[in-house]
Formats: C-alpha cells, sequence, structure tokens
C-alpha cells in the first residue's frame, strides 16, 4: 500500500535544469544496496556533496526552506538514461512527492507512480513561473491538489495539469499497481481454479 | 472456424486472467525465476505492506550473478556479494520461497537451472529479474524480463499488468554448415535485423535450421533474443523439446507428463496466422561470426574484416563506428583472424551449457592454450559441472590449460572478481560487448564456444573450420 496522494500543500525546490538524468538522481555506486528506503542522502549526490563528502552550501537541497522540500520543479526530460528504480526511491526517501517539469523521460516517469510519487507535465512558461515561486523560499508554498488537477500558486492563481485517469485514481486511493491488481484477486483465483482444472499435470516447485 | 493463431497468441489468450478497459491485461505467471540482486528491494516491499508471496510453489531461486566462481565453501570474502547472497536466503526462508543455496549441486545461472530442473516448461509464462529470461523461450514458453517493482507484483499477486506484443517470425532456412552453431545463427540474425530489429514483438524462431537444433542450441537462439531488441524469443515445442524435458526433477512425471505433452502439441502456430513482421534467413550462407564493435550486431564472418567507416553514409553511424573501433583498438579493413587475443571467457546463460561444453572440449583435446592467453570455462550450473567431468571433460580443459571454474554468471558482467583489466581483449560466449561489460576499459568479442576454444589455442580470432 502506497501513502495516498489527494492534496500536498509544500515548500517547493527550484532544479532549474533539463535532461537531469538518473545518474545524477543517483549514481551507479549506490545500486548495490539491498534497500530501497535510505537512499534519500545519496540524492543528487554529486551536485550536492563535494569531493570530502560535505555539502555544497550552494545547492539548493542543502538550505534551510528547502531540506523539506516535498515538490521540486526542473525542466525538461526529467528523469532520462538509465532505467533504475533507485532514482524515485530515492526522490521518495528524500521526501520528494511530486515533480514538476514540462516532460520526462518514459521509464522514469512510470516508475514514479509505481511508488507514489506524482510527476506533473506543465509547459515550459507555466514551469518558469513556478521556478520563481520556488525560488521564494518557505513562505511561498504550492500546493497540488490531485483531485481538481490544478498547482496553486502562492498568488491563488491556478494552473491545470492533465494526468491519465487510471494513474491518478491508484494515487487517490493509495493503490500501488500491486493495490490494484490485488482488487482483482477473485478473478485470480478463478483463473488458477481454472488452470487447475484443465491442466491439471502442472507441478508444483514443492522443496528445493 | 478460430481465427488461426500464432504460438504467442495461444500462451498469451490462455494466460490473461482479465483483460482491463485500456487494453491492458492482467496475466497469470507460471513460473517466477528469482535471484540475488534485483529482489531484495521487491521483498522488503512486501514486507512494508505487510503482504505475502502468493504462490512460492510457483517460485524459484537461486544465487548466480555476483557470488565468485572460485571454491566457495569458506563462504564469500567480498562484503556486498555476501551481503546479497545472505539477503536472498533471509528472505526466501522468511516468504517460504523454494531456494538452491549455493553449495548445492544445483546451483547456476538462474537461465540455465530453469531448464535444466524442468521448473521451465512448454506453453508457461516464465518471468524473472533479468532480461535474458527470454531463454526459456526455447521451450515453447513465453519468458521474459522485468524490472523490481515488477518482481514484487509477482510476487504479491502471481500476475503482471502487461500490453500484448506483436508477432515477428524469423524463420532460418536449410541446414548450417560444418563448424558452424546456433551462436552464429542468432550474432547472423542480430547482424541482419540490428539491435532494435524485434522492439515491440515477440519473436518465434522457425525453418529447418531452428527445428535441427537441440534443446542447447535453441536456448541460445532464444538467449539473445533481447540483444535484438525483442520482448521475448520462443520456438515451437516438438519431440525434441518433450524428449529434453521428459524426466526432469520438477516436470510432471508420468501419466501427467502424458497430459501434458498432450496439450504442448497443441501450442504450434496455425497454418494461415498471421505475424506482423517475417525475416527470413539462409543457414547455408551463414559463417562461423564474431563481432568487431561495443554492440552485438556488429558482426562480420570470421573470414571477414572490419568494416570501414568511411564507406557508411549516413554520419551519425561513421561517428558511432569510429568510437567503437576506437574503443576496440581495430583498424578498418582488419582481417578478423589476424586480431589476437588476451582472455578467452566460456560460460554464461547463453553458452554455459554440457553441449557447449563439448564442443570447446573437441576443440582443445590435445592442444594447448597459447602462451600468454587467460582461457576460463565456467559451467552454467553445478550440474552440467559435474556432467562434464563424469565425461573427462575438465581433464581435457585443465590438460590443455584452460581454467576450470565453479558455476555462475562471472564474467559475462563482472559483478564478481571475474573481471577484464582495462585495454583487454577477450573472445568472449557470452551475449553483451558493450563498453566496459566484462570489466572497465575492457574489450569483447562475441562468438560460438568452438570458436572461444579456437581463439584459446591459437591466441587469435581463428576459424575453428581450420582446426578440425
Ligand atoms: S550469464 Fe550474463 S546474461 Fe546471463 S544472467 Fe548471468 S549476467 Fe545475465
Amino acid at each position: 500500500m502506497m501513502d495516498k496522494f489527494t492534496t500536498l500543500t509544500a515548500v517547493a525546490a527550484p532544479l532549474p535544469l533539463a535532461n537531469v538524468d538518473t545518474d545524477k538522481i543517483i549514481p551507479a555506486r549506490f545500486l548495490k544496496t539491498i534497500k530501497r528506503t535510505g537512499l534519500g542522502v545519496h540524492l543528487f549526490d554529486t551536485l550536492r556533496y563535494d569531493a570530502n563528502g560535505a555539502e555544497r552550501p550552494d545547492f539548493v537541497l542543502n538550505r534551510a526552506p528547502y531540506r523539506d522540500a516535498k515538490i521540486l520543479v526542473a525542466f525538461e526530460n526529467f528523469g532520462c538514461g538509465s532505467s533504475r528504480e533507485h532514482a524515485p526511491w530515492a526522490l521518495l526517501d528524500f521526501g520528494i512527492r511530486c515533480v514538476i517539469a514540462p516532460d520526462f523521460a518514459d521509464i522514469f516517469h512510470n516508475n514514479c507512480f509505481k511508488n507514489g510519487i506524482l510527476p506533473i507535465r506543465l509547459p515550459r512558461a507555466l514551469c518558469e513561473r513556478l521556478m520563481e515561486d520556488a525560488q521564494l523560499g518557505g513562505n511561498a508554498r504550492l500546493t497540488v491538489d490531485l483531485e481538481r488537477q490544478v498547482v496553486v500558486r502562492p498568488n491563488g492563481e491556478e494552473l491545470r495539469f492533465e494526468i491519465d485517469p487510471f494513474r491518478r485514481h491508484l494515487l487517490l486511493n493509495g493503490l500501488d499497481d500491486i493495490g490494484q491488481t490485488m482488487q482483482h484477486a477473485a478473478a485470480i483465483d478463478a483463473y488458477e481454479a481454472r488452470q487447475h482444472a484443465e491442466r491439471g499435470w502442472m507441478p508444483a516447485i514443492t522443496a528445493a | 472456424m478460430a481465427e488461426p493463431r500464432t504460438l504467442f497468441d495461444k500462451v498469451w489468450d490462455s494466460h490473461v486472467v482479465e483483460r482491463l478497459p485500456d487494453g491492458t491485461c492482467i496475466l497469470y505467471i507460471d513460473r517466477h525465476l528469482v535471484h540475488e540482486v534485483t529482489s531484495p528491494q521487491a521483498f522488503e516491499g512486501l514486507r512494508m505492506s505487510g503482504r505475502r508471496v502468493r504462490r512460492p510453489e510457483a517460485t524459484l531461486a537461486v544465487v548466480d550473478h555476483n557470488i565468485p566462481t572460485s571454491d566457495r565453501s569458506q563462504g564469500i570474502a567480498e562484503p556486498e556479494s555476501r551481503v546479497q547472497v545472505e539477503t536472498l536466503e533471509r528472505n526466501v526462508a522468511a516468504f517460504g520461497v523454494p531456494y538452491v543455496p549455493v553449495l548445492d549441486a544445483r546451483q547456476g545461472i538462474v537461465h540455465i537451472i530453469g531448464p535444466e530442473l524442468g521448473a521451465s516448461l512448454p506453453g508457461f509464462t516464465i518471468v524473472c529479474g533479468d532480461s535474458h529470461t527470454s531463454t526459456h523461450g526455447a521451450l515453447g514458453a513465453l519468458a521474459f524480463g522485468i524490472g523490481t517493482s515488477e518482481v514484487e507484483h509477482v510476487l504479491a499477486t502471481q500476475t503482471l499488468l502487461q500490453k500484448p506484443a506483436k508477432n515477428m517470425l524469423v524463420r532460418v532456412d536449410g541446414m548450417l554448415g560444418f563448424g558452424c552453431t546456433a551462436k552464429d545463427i542468432v550474432l547472423a540474425i542480430i547482424g541482419a535485423i540490428g539491435t532494435a530489429g524485434g522492439t515491440g514483438h515477440v519473436i518465434e524462431y522457425a525453418g529447418e535450421a531452428i527445428r535441427a537444433l537441440d534443446m542447447a542450441g535453441r536456448m541460445t537462439v532464444c538467449n539473445m533474443s533481447i540483444e535484438a531488441g525483442a520482448r521475448a524469443g520462443m520456438i515451437a515445442p516438438d519431440d525434441t523439446t518433450f524428449d529434453y524435458v521428459r524426466g526432469r526433477p520438477f516436470a510432471p512425471q508420468g501419466a501427467a507428463f502424458e497430459r501434458a505433452v498432450e496439450y504442448w502439441r497443441t501450442l504450434p502456430t496455425d497454418a494461415g496466422a498471421r505475424y506482423d513482421r517475417t525475416v527470413t534467413l539462409d543457414a547455408g550462407r551463414i559463417a562461423p561470426m564474431v563481432t568487431w564493435g561495443t554492440s552485438p550486431e556488429t558482426v562480420v564472418p570470421v573470414t571477414g574484416t572490419v568494416p570501414d567507416p568511411s564507406a557508411e553514409p549516413d554520419e551519425a553511424r561513421r561517428a558511432q563506428m569510429l568510437r567503437m573501433l576506437d574503443y576496440m583498438a581495430l583498424a578498418p579493413g582488419q582481417r578478423m583472424q589476424d586480431v589476437a587475443v588476451d582472455v578467452v571467457f566460456i560460460g554464461s546463460c547463453t553458452n554455459g551449457r554440457i553441449e557447449d561444453i563439448r564442443a570447446a572440449a573437441t576443440v582443445a583435446r590435445g592442444r594447448r592454450v597459447a602462451a600468454g592467453v587467460r582461457a576460463m570455462v565456467v559451467p552454467g550450473s553445478g550440474l552440467v559441472k559435474q556432467q562434464a567431468e563424469r565425461e573427462g571433460l575438465d581433464r581435457v580443459l585443465l590438460d590443455a590449460g584452460f581454467e576450470w571454474r565453479e558455476a555462475g554468471c562471472s564474467m559475462c558482467l563482472g559483478m564478481n572478481p571475474d573481471k577484464l583489466a582495462p585495454g583487454q581483449r577477450c573472445a568472449s560466449t557470452s551475449n553483451r560487448n558493450f563498453e566496459g561489460r566484462q570489466g572497465p576499459g575492457g574489450r569483447t568479442h562475441l562468438l560460438s564456444p568452438a570458436m572461444a576454444a579456437a581463439a584459446a589455442v591459437t591466441g587469435r580470432l581463428a576459424d575453428v573450420r581450420e582446426l578440425a
């Protein structure tokens, strides 16, 4: 079960870059992990830390209001590169629940939904306005209302976004793909019963 | 009269649990193979959401990717590998999943042991968190690789959310010439259609040359479907398939087996079924193949030469060829047979079966590995290793100067200590010649086991037909 996503009011971190690839989001050397949690400290590792592992004070997520950011605003082609699911895992573990950008790489976009993160596509011009809002820091929170499909700016202006209705349904109800499929448990049970009747020869792996 | 259907259509249709409004299907999965690298986060996800494994008895776990291929009886020294192995062991115990431990004779590469143990069967849907799951399609199964979230999805629900693929037929007519193998067929196919040639499709391999292959050869062909960009590869089950499956430990036995065969005989493509795309090749024209670049489609006959980028009209392709030649340290027009190798790797899920080791031993018998060459043979499973030792093949190979190692993925991906050093050139029976795949800076030439053995004893990319 994932956390529901209905409305989110939070500090948004501005990351005014295009083509942020998954290697930037989480470098390959952190992929030998056995966990999906705990990756938040490595989020944007090379941007966030210097060669000695010390925080770079000028990087946005190292600055006071943005340490608690739950929204990220970026530019084109966010999440391109390797298909690693560690990228959304790292974002989520840091606390990011929503990324707003003009467009996203396909697999990353898909992986966000699988992990309860809402990726919002908005035209570049609107992303630029949100980028300015985000730069105002802690006093200028954004509200993302998934039910009404709007992003509310600090000045009250509402920006409408489009989203696949099925994906929206899953997020609103806190259903991951698994939770969704489990709603069809009766059909799976019925399939198994049918298969057992028709192909009773199918063996089980009893003891390895 | 029902619409004629392909092998893929039939296996797909018989596994659709439910079709959702947007065309996505809930697809039932008969067999789920699990290994140490792509499963930890999936089990963790189950734990966090309080879910269980729906059908442990449809699941089989093994360690293969990052374990060492040296003696393992004293445990695994490398800490990260050890942690992944221990984590899998904890997870299979906690969730009741059948498991083949590292010191079990049946341990091996997941795509070798699935068919070997009879866990992979015709007409099945088979998935694993690894792209070379396509191997199992050789049995007439629909088998494909999945990501970690999907591993968790299958563990929890025994299903996947999928949209159907398109049908592609690759027909290989005629018969292979002397010295040519299944590996040469699949390299020739990838050379012909390119690494994106199968995108969006499931490839069915058919034709006289495919029918004539034994199961090991069919698995080699289906294994590399992924290098042709396909979602999966399949071969219609026939008597060769049934003879292979009969008596394997997890396969149906006795009367149940006969009933299964009756069903499996209904699976081959109906006459008149439509394919979205068809490609034909003539097996008689296929020579022993080798790759020259860093993509599996960059393949030439061993009698050929390194292609000349200046003859390539497309600028982007030309630039890519130049980059590949630079990385591979090869010159345009250079004869492939003059290329000297430092390392020979015989193994992987493409070519780690007993038939592959026999082929290598046949070439190695009575010869010596060339001076300065390191040649290693890594059986695909412990059972393959035992069989080879019963046949005395280990002695043949050891006497010729080859290393004889424990089963695992090994130098196929260099996640364990078996790696190329920067600049080293390797004749490899594996499936990917990407930059750095076998170790940073390493240079890989893909070829068949017999050709790899020929490279070992001559110290260069030799034409195995001249050694016979
Ligand atoms: S042998 Fe190579 S290709 Fe096959 S499963 Fe192992 S790493 Fe993957």
